[in-house]
């Protein structure tokens, strides 16, 4: 077998393995993940948005050399979108290029069976997400994003991939998985889902990093920011995750920022570049307001402090 | 299930892992998680994959195969907590393993007294508090073990934990307070974390129980988790972070509602247009057809809050948690009252901090007239005259109160007057079911106007969010 994939050995060895794609996990991340491997059980992934969630996926299927295949949920995505769909446009042409020989009508009847038989075959099936990673002869890694943003009928559709890895196409039979795929479904708590779709998964709850691994995280996208900022950044950012907005401030905003910072050339976060810059943390007009006044007051003493001592 | 399988103190060797497992998911179940055979199944074959030396990753794998919703984990805790304590506890009596040491009560009684004497009280202390400052696990419980041993005497305890817990904290003068006087080398100086506290109680505790269960030699009967522990916050004061929790997940339920009984209850009709356009992709054969999007239902919502002592904290939080939803309603006007009613829309569009809201409504509303007391005919009558024009079939209306009338005349006509004319009507009293109906409670006199809803954890909170936003029985 010619399969790059990678099998993890341990938790602790697949952490080693996320971080080295730039990945840094918690410790339950790590576990769940290589449960998943392991078991052959779809995880599903929950918490706020921005925490990394779909970045996980990505940095999964990194780490076991294997190809990522995208679902992105959303209000109305049927099974035509999500799992396969007739070409229609190539079975009419199919139909309309082939007029058969005419005039007898014995070889009429044969054709059309050919015909019936030939546009009914994978040649013209749309391969959607689901079908392709169930289809794929390497292992691929199925990421399932917001599945909470469905209706119940999808969920109930997907019962049957999860559990039997399977698919049933009315004309063609039984597509059944030639490889196991690691599923990940992500959601962002906005519905409850169902009992049995969350019976046949392993969950995994992320949440907002504590701040000695936001630190890490953002030290190792943005390395060339003073050790001093970083904190500051991360402190700050914690503060303003603990205000009640709209949109609280992800970590890709965090990373954000501290690009952001770095290329102001900023030393230190006081009162005047939180001004300029919050609006990379903070996306709504009312949060702004928030967010100026609780926060950027506190940095206003810590500004008027290093001004003084700086001459 | 016989009693002798799952009794508390099991005989040695006959216990696997899977029926120990089976034991914990019925705690779990007790508690309300939902655990099922599968899952059980999936925990075992899931442990099988890991090493079971690390603590911490045999927690985790349990709670990834067993607590599947954030709410579920942190009951998994405590109850993890619990089962396994009380599961090393019950094989340390079964194997006649004791702990040496003072906390055995042993009737020499006279030489704990000189060996605690001797004890450097004070040493012991600055000791504690160092660790609570730096977090230090293991200091921590060896030094729980120390202090029980110099103050928990046997004798002196008073048999029931929580009590003798806090007698032990008295004595050791622990504070989350500064105290500026004492030297700076002190760790007290600048007040103990409240972490760090709550940690080292837990500590004791646990201790304490422990020599208990040494002592008796049985478990002591699992009660089930304290019912307060989910309740509403109630305190003015009390835990904001616990209501921000509660107000962001019911924005985000809130916001899908909608959609969630739109599938079953689908009646669109076809878009034509839509339709047309997508039948040119094959050759003008409309073979999908396109469908008219069900926009989600946002009802015109009248909130009524009783703002008198008793049920003050409940109604302001209620109404933050209303304002945070606002922009799942078309439309939304809230009132406060105690013997007369007053507006407090704009409050909120002002106020964003829970506290806040609070302070500007007991200065800016002026509610209370003479007595204080609530006085619910006279809200009727006035909430009529404000919104009279306003109320109509699609409106809802919602009132928060305890119906708690002070013997003053209901006036539950008026209240049905209002009731007809709004589509809908809430009555959320926040006092448990049980009380209701009792001393100068009227409850019982407005139920066949509204619908009644008891409300006071956060779980009856989310279940009237819900109710709230699916569509009227037999109505829709």
């Amino acid at each position: 077998m010619a399969i790059m994939s990678v099998t993890p050995a341990s938790a602790p060895d697949l952490a080693d393995r996320l971080r080295s794609t730039g990945y840094l996990p918690g410790e339950s991340t790590a576990l769940v993940s290589f449960l998943a491997t392991r078991l052959g059980k779809p995880v599903l992934v929950e918490g706020p948005a921005g925490v990394g969630k779909t970045q996980l996926a990505k940095a999964l299927a990194d780490v076991l050399g294997r190809r990522l295949v995208r679902l992105q949920c959303y209000e109305g995505l049927d099974e035509a979108k999500a799992l396969y769909e007739w070409n229609y446009r190539k079975q009419l042409l199919r139909i309309q290029a082939d007029p058969g020989t005419a005039g007898e009508a014995a070889g009429r009847a044969a054709t059309w069976r050919e015909v019936q038989d030939d546009i009914f075959s994978e040649e013209f099936l749309l391969e959607r997400p689901l079908m392709d990673a169930i289809a794929s002869p390497e292992p691929v890694v199925l990421l399932i994003d917001e599945i909470d943003k469905t209706d119940q009928e999808f969920e109930a559709m997907l019962l049957e991939l999860l559990s039997d890895f399977q698919i049933t196409v009315p004309e063609l039979g039984r597509v059944e998985a030639r490889t196991r795929p690691v599923v990940l479904l992500t959601s962002n708590n906005t519905r409850e889902l169902t009992e049995a779709l969350k019976r046949r998964c392993l969950y995994l709850w992320l949440d907002y990093p504590e701040p000695e691994l936001e630190l890490e995280i953002v030290r190792l996208h943005a390395p060339d920011l003073g050790g001093d900022v970083a904190r500051k950044l991360v402190e700050v950012v914690q503060l303003v995750r603990e205000l009640d907005l709209k949109k609280p401030p992800s970590i890709a905003e965090s990373i954000d920022w501290a690009r952001a910072l770095l290329l102001l050339g900023a030393r230190d976060i006081d009162q005047d570049t939180f001004r300029e810059t919050m609006s990379v943390i903070v996306k709504h007009r009312t949060d702004l307001d928030v967010v100026a006044e609780r926060v950027g007051v506190k940095l206003a003493a810590r500004s008027a402090n290093g001004a003084a001592a700086g001459g | 299930m016989s009693e002798a399988l799952h009794g508390r103190t099991p005989p040695p060797g006959e216990e696997g892992m899977a029926a120990r497992l089976t034991d914990f998911a019925r705690e779990l179940r007790v508690e309300g998680v939902a655990t099922g055979t599968s899952e059980l199944l999936d925990a075992l074959q899931a442990l099988g994959e890991i090493s079971w030396t690390d603590p911490d990753a045999f927690r985790e794998t349990l709670a990834a195969t067993l607590a599947k919703s954030p709410e579920d984990r942190r009951v998994f805790e405590l109850i993890f907590e619990r089962f396994f304590f009380h599961a090393a506890e019950a094989a340390a009596v079964r194997e006649d393993v004791r702990e040496s040491g003072p906390s055995t009560p042993g009737g020499d009684g006279d030489g704990f007294q000189e060996q605690a004497g001797d004890f450097d009280v004070e040493m012991l202390r600055q000791e504690i508090a160092r660790a609570l400052r730096d977090g230090r696990e293991g200091a921590m419980r060896d030094l729980a073990r120390l202090a029980i041993a110099a103050f928990g005497r046997p004798d002196e305890g008073s048999g029931v934990i929580g009590v003798d817990v806090q007698r032990i904290r008295r004595r050791l003068g622990l504070r989350p307070e500064p105290h500026p006087d004492l030297s700076p080398a002190d760790p007290r100086r600048d007040g103990l974390p409240r972490e760090g506290l709550r940690r080292f109680e837990a500590l004791l505790r646990r201790e304490l129980e422990r020599a208990q269960i040494e002592r008796t030699e049985t478990l002591p009967a699992s009660r089930p988790l304290n019912e307060l522990d989910r309740a509403l916050p109630s305190g003015p004061a009390q835990d904001l972070a616990a209501v921000h929790r509660v107000v962001a997940q019911l924005k985000r339920r809130l916001k899908t509602q909608g959609q969630e009984h739109r599938g079953a209850r689908r009646r669109t009709h076809v878009d034509i247009r839509r339709t047309m356009r997508a039948s040119l992709q094959t050759g003008g054969v409309p073979i999908v057809v396109k469908e008219r999007p069900v926009r989600p239902r946002r009802p015109e919502i009248y909130v009524l809050c009783d703002v008198s002592t008793s049920v003050t904290s409940a109604s302001v939080f209620f109404l933050s948690v209303l304002h945070a939803l606002h922009d799942a309603f078309r439309k939304m006007r809230s009132f406060v009252f105690i013997e007369r009613i007053s507006e407090v829309t704009g409050v909120f569009e002002r106020e964003r901090d829970f506290r806040a809201v609070s302070e500007a409504i007991a200065r800016d509303a002026g509610v209370a007239d003479v007595s204080g007391y609530t006085d619910y005919g006279r809200v009727w009558k006035e909430f009529r005259q404000q919104v009279e024009d306003d109320l109509h079939r699609r409106a809802t209306v919602i009132v928060l109160g305890d119906a708690r009338t002070n013997g003053r005349d209901p006036r539950a006509d008026l209240f049905a007057v209002i009731a007809r004319e709004a589509g809908r009507t809430f009555w959320l009293n926040p006092e448990p079911r049980l009380y209701w109906n009792y001393g100068d409670s009227v409850i019982s006199a407005y139920e066949p106007h509204c619908e009644a809803f008891e409300c006071w954890t956060t779980g009856q909170l989310e279940d009237f969010v819900k109710a709230l936003t699916t569509p009227r029985r037999g109505g829709g």
